[in-house]
């Protein structure tokens, strides 16, 4: 890029952590101006920890911030739009109840008498999305416009005329081709004006077709950044990817095992703007990989076969019979059990006990009047404490104050308790360490072997070929293919992600 | 929402036998410790306060009153405790029991047997709480919002059952509903042996079948509870009926006593006792735990304390306003959030030290957590 | 039209509504000296309702304004008997208003507790207070507080806009302008719509939440000044319930009650309802307060489907 002069931004070495567990670990980062420099990383890598700290959203527990060759403090997201760094974060961070017009002016409110001026705060709104080539009824409430629209103003609201430097965070992740096209113009035309820009996304095409620049995070460190025309698809995909799982040993039996008969199939299952439909089979004692991207449909995927999410097309067959509207509580008596990838948002009830929430799914089946006895529920978590290797000092702990590592084991135990015939494991080593990784891989494999059909989905292509019988390929919210047997391997699965 | 409490704590020494249940064992160790400092100061003010005597075939005493006192807004309470549990509220507590009350003696006056009426009165109350869970489960409305609106109708209503046969605040007699209220079994005076009755009853329902953890699980993170498969809707549903079930029982145990039907003041306050009984005794109003026993401590709690701003010569007036300190000042003990902004300063502050980019933003460590609500 | 409009809309037909009815059944409803009476009965609960709206639009609740009135009236009779001039004592009374709101409002955002909780233990703290200055009810003597009340602007057809009715509007004009004409007002509305966005966005949560509780503070001891000089005395008991009264009229006015969306102006209006409504009760002899409580709580029922069906339909609350 330009070397004459200062990067615009220079991140040396920053360090952060969340209540102990590291999210940032020594990354450095260089912004130039006129460059859109892409950051690219999985859920959970630090992109959006990097983000907040270079936006002020956040303090760094260790490193430096340089902006055109200063060394600067970024205390505040005030005093960083007063530095000319402009943000617009993954969710729309608008007030969706407020008009346009005031999300775009919210605190620079033009006054006039010390009164604000409305008419020349919609003047203004007008004037700053027009720049976008936007025309909308900027009086109407932000929530009542499509989310790409809310996109559009979010960015609107960002671009002061004294910004220097632009962060978007996944900013096309709702924009259909048309909007995205519109957006990369607009950006090209702020890079022609010096501007520097960080570009979140994880649509490979569009950091193809827009950066400069690539930087890949993964689990809190940066594992590489080159210039774009440098950096070929599948070499990117590996960083991204990883290789954490070298030292687990890989599959012993490469031959593909003689499959069991089919416990749960989806044909035609989908559902729109979430997967196209796709067709699956479960078989008893095999388990199934879905890879893919960030983005390319694997919860999305694991959710639909569960039932925490109504397909609008094709149907589930279990055992052969068609299983009805889904539901969580239906797909659990039916014997199918599901660990979401969030385990704070979605698995765990962190007030509750260890042995409440693995009793919980268990007890759904049972039913509310039929209430497992106490001796039993204490020797199941006692059991799952010991068979899952839980580091807990008894099973009355809250299971919030437990380790990232065993909470998972914990919504994997609850999924167990329930005596499921089929398991889905969004994510299952999301976040841990790699003993408490190792382990899992492990139980996984040994369950299959005891006769569970599985599916899981994970980021981690080493697990997938790991643990998997078969894969399903993933890509932009499709299954683009699926290979068994001696096929799985990281070469051919990253092929298929490429666009092989 | 807690990103703190997802560390790995160090293990706490416990040297203290294992079967101290962690946290709820310490949480019942204030309100505790309060109730008897609070009766220790009231006999050292009156003397005679801890004696029990025998007197018409009954047991009498400051104690037993305080008991006595208690037990309706202890019903309501329990009642409360669950809805707080599933991370609600419910305000038209008050209003349910001025129905009950009217329920009552309308349904005298219109001679029915007075079991009958009984089981009318916990009608009342239990098609209240249909009420306000369609509200808040079905509608979604916000509970705070949902029952706001029985609390404001409710008194209403109460008076419109009266105008029905042609009374303002009709009075009634019935032995049957009395005997429950102030009447006594042997020594023991009826309404404490309903009250410990009901709250094995409850109990039973909610840690003797599946229920009590269902409840707890949806007010602790209702979208975990839905993908383990419990309803979560029902689930509410379930504690809002149960709240007007209790509230309907406190309303007949307290028109009872007066045998008459007041709707406007009958129960008025009662459900800024009831919530600051679940609050005094340990329960987060963010949901997710159900207390009962502690609940009841609660409620003796401000039930004592009246007693003593009775009997030390305070003026009645006081009461209030040290209910009102006593509740600000468990509020603060309590906050976790609290101790959290102050450590986090501290830690913000440290961070300065090492020269690193930017001090302690003043969005704090999660600018995307949740503040209110 | 614009949606945030609508609930107004809705509000002003009911109104018209109940007037008209009220003309249509009862003689001498349909004048301008019934409209002046509801006006000047309901002018300090609908000041109290100002400062409650605010409160509901940042997405917090008050519930410590019935005891305010009661306990500036109070106060404000023992200073009166002391020989403090009226306004001198209103004086004082406006600052700690303002003072009280602003610890609630700082107790709020320190302790992360709900509002609901503070603000309840502020009703107990402040009614305590009342019983603790007097039990018994104290007039105001003071020839001021005759003269206040003598004073009225004649309407044409009889009625009057008495001097409470001009405090209460000149309350509410200084409230518009507040709400709508002030960076502090936008910053309520957003913290009240998204107050995670809003921090994102540089609003500072601590101050305004503070400013916002001392801004409902201080309309609700107004609102109390009032009340004390309208009836010339000060009574402990005064103003039980009010509370509920005055989030009602908020309600009936358009705000949403989670924050974030409503009018100002819809809260005249809301009040006015609920006066309305008691007084149509009090014109036909055989209803009584019962109705009062029952159509309010209808009233407020409907009002809270309607928004749901508004915030669904056309996306006037959040999104998601």
């Amino acid at each position: 890029m330009t070397s004459d002069q200062p990067p615009r931004v220079e991140l040396v070495g920053i360090s952060k952590a969340f209540a102990g567990v590291p999210a940032l670990d020594r990354v450095d980062f260089t912004l130039h101006p006129g460059e859109v420099h892409a950051l690219l990383g999985e859920n959970g890598a630090g992109k959006s920890t990097l983000i907040k700290i270079m936006t002020g959203a956040l303090a760094a527990d260790a490193g430096e911030m340089r902006l055109d060759g200063r060394a600067v403090a970024v205390g505040s997201t005030a005093e960083a739009r007063a530095l000319g760094i402009s943000t617009v974060y993954q969710e729309v961070n608008l007030v969706p109840t407020l008009s346009v017009a005031r999300n775009v002016t919210l605190g620079r409110e033009p006054r006039r008498f010390g009164l604000i001026s409305w008419r020349a705060a919609r003047e203004k709104a007008r004037a700053r999305l027009k720049r976008l080539s936007l025309e909308i009824d900027v009086e109407r409430a932000l929530g009542s416009f499509p989310v790409a629209v809310q996109q559009l103003v979010a960015i609107a609201r960002a671009l002061e005329e004294d910004s220097r430097v632009l962060v978007l965070d996944e900013p096309t992740a709702s924009l259909d081709a048309q909007e995205t096209r519109l957006l990369f113009r607009i950006l090209r035309d702020l890079k022609a004006q010096g501007m520097a820009v960080v570009f979140i996304s994880h649509f490979l095409d569009q950091v193809y077709e827009i950066s400069d620049r690539i930087s890949v995070l993964r689990n809190g460190r940066l594992v590489g950044s080159a210039a774009t025309a440098a950096l070929p698809q599948r070499e990117l995909i590996t960083l991204m990817l990883g290789r954490e799982l070298e030292r687990v040993e890989q599959r012993a039996a490469a031959a593909p095992k003689a499959a069991g008969a089919p416990v749960l199939a989806a044909e035609k299952l989908g559902r729109r703007r979430w997967i196209e439909p796709f067709d699956l089979v479960l078989r008893a004692g095999e388990a199934i990989g879905l890879a893919g991207l960030l983005g390319s449909g694997r919860t999305e995927t694991a959710k639909l076969i569960f039932g925490a999410v109504r397909a609008d097309s094709g149907r589930l067959t279990l055992d052969g019979a068609p299983l009805g509207h889904a539901s969580p509580r239906r797909a659990l008596r039916r014997g199918i059990a599901f660990c979401p990838e969030d385990r704070k948002a979605e698995g765990l009830v962190l007030d509750l006990s260890v042995r409440e929430n693995i009793l919980l799914a268990l007890q759904t089946k049972r039913g509310w009047l039929r209430p497992l006895p106490r001796d039993e529920q204490r020797r199941l978590a006692e059991a799952m404490i010991e068979a899952l290797g839980i580091a807990t000092s008894d099973a009355e702990k809250p299971v919030g104050q437990l380790s990232g590592g065993n909470q998972q084991k914990v919504v994997l135990a609850r999924a167990l308790a329930s005596k499921p015939r089929v398991l889905v494991l969004d994510e299952p080593t999301r976040g841990i360490d790699v003993g408490a990784h190792a382990e899992i891989v492990a139980l996984v494999r040994r369950l299959c072997a005891e006769g569970l059909a599985l599916l899981v989905a994970s980021s981690e292509l080493d697990e997938i070929v790991a643990v998997s019988d078969r894969v399903a390929v993933l890509r932009d919210r499709r299954i683009v293919g699926e290979i068994a047997g001696a096929e799985i391997t990281r070469e051919t699965i990253i092929e298929l992600i490429a666009g092989g | 929402m807690s990103v703190n409490q997802t560390i790995e704590v160090a293990p706490a020494p416990r040297t203290l036998g294992t079967r101290l249940r962690g946290l709820a064992g310490h949480r019942a160790v204030w309100p505790l410790l309060a109730l008897a400092l609070i009766l220790a100061v009231n006999g050292l003010v009156s003397p005679g306060f801890f004696s029990i005597r025998v007197v018409e075939g009954r047991f009498f005493g400051s104690t037993i009153d305080i008991l006595y006192r208690a037990m309706p807004t202890a019903m309501v309470a329990l009642g409360m405790a669950v809805v707080i549990g599933s991370k609600g509220i419910d305000l038209s507590v008050g209003a349910i029991i001025a129905i009950c009350g009217a329920t009552i003696a309308w349904r005298i006056h219109a001679g029915d047997p007075h079991v009958v009426v009984l089981l009318w009165a916990l009608g009342a109350g239990l098609l209240c709480g249909l009420w306000n869970g369609a509200l808040v489960a079905l509608l979604g409305i916000q509970p705070i919002v949902a029952t706001l609106v029985l609390m404001v109708s409710g008194r209403g209503i109460g008076l419109m059952i009266n105008l029905i046969y042609g009374g303002t605040n009709p009075s009634f007699e019935s032995p049957f509903l009395q005997s429950l209220s102030v009447g006594h079994v042997g020594l023991i005076p009826t309404r404490l042996l309903l009250g410990a009755a009901s709250f094995a009853a409850l109990w039973l329902l909610l840690r003797r079948t599946a229920l009590g953890l269902f409840i707890e699980a949806v007010g602790g993170n209702a979208r975990a509870a839905d993908l383990a498969g419990i309803g979560s809707r029902l689930v509410t549903y379930s504690a809002y009926l149960i709240s007007g079930l209790t509230a309907g029982w406190a309303g007949v145990i307290l028109t009872a006593d007066t045998h008459i039907s007041d709707p406007v003041s009958q129960g008025l306050y009662i459900e800024l006792d009831a919530i600051l009984a679940v609050v005094i005794g340990g329960g987060s109003l963010a949901g997710g735990r159900i207390h009962l026993g502690m609940t009841v401590i609660g409620t003796l709690i401000i039930q004592a304390l009246a007693t003593l701003i009775l009997t030390s010569g305070v003026p009645p007036e006081y009461n209030l306003v040290v209910k009102a300190v006593v509740v600000l000042a468990v509020l603060l003990l309590q906050s976790d959030d609290a101790r959290a902004a102050l450590t986090r300063r501290n830690r913000a502050r440290g961070s300065l030290g090492g020269g690193s980019p930017g001090g302690g933003s003043p969005g704090g460590g999660s600018p995307k957590g949740g503040r209110r609500r | 039209m614009r949606v945030r409009y609508l609930p107004l809309l809705a509000t002003m037909t009911v109104f018209a509504a109940l007037f008209v009815t009220g003309g249509v059944f009862y003689k001498h409803f349909f004048t301008t000296l019934v409209l002046g009476h509801i006006l000047a009965d309901n002018a300090f609960i609908i000041i109290a309702a100002i400062g409650t709206t605010f409160v509901i639009l940042s997405g917090g609740i008050d519930l410590s304004i019935g005891s305010m009135i009661g306990f500036v009236g109070v106060v404000m009779a023992n200073l009166d008997a002391a020989g403090w001039h009226p306004l001198a004592s209103a004086a004082l009374m406006l600052a700690f208003g303002l003072a009280y709101g602003a610890f609630q409002g700082f107790v709020i955002d320190f302790c992360k507790v709900q509002p609901f909780i503070i603000t309840l233990a502020g009703l107990f703290l402040l009614r305590g207070a009342c019983f603790m200055v007097n039990i018994d009810s104290v007039p105001l003597r003071h020839p001021f507080v005759d003269a206040f009340a003598d004073l009225y602007i004649p309407f044409p057809t009889g009625g009057f806009l008495t001097s409470s009715a001009m405090v209460m509007l000149a309350a509410l004009a200084a409230a518009v302008v507040i709400a709508h004409f002030t960076r502090f007002g936008a910053k309520v509305y957003a913290i009240g719509g998204d107050p995670a966005s809003a921090e994102l966005m540089g609003v500072p949560a601590r101050r305004t939440i503070v400013s916002v509780y001392a801004l409902g503070g201080f309309y609700s001891a107004l609102g109390g000044v009032i009340y004390a000089l309208y009836t010339s005395s000060g009574y402990p008991l005064a103003g039980t319930g009010n509370e509920l009264s005055a989030i009602a009229a908020v309600v009936l006015g358009g705000t949403l009650l989670s924050g974030g969306v409503g009018l100002v102006a819809g809260t005249l209006f809301g009040g006015m309802i609920l006066g309305l409504i008691s007084t149509l009760i009090n014109f036909n002899g055989s209803l009584n307060s019962a109705w009062i409580m029952i159509s309010g709580g209808a009233l407020l029922f409907v009002f809270i489907v309607i928004q749901k069906l508004l915030v669904s339909s056309f996306g006037l609350g959040r999104a998601s």
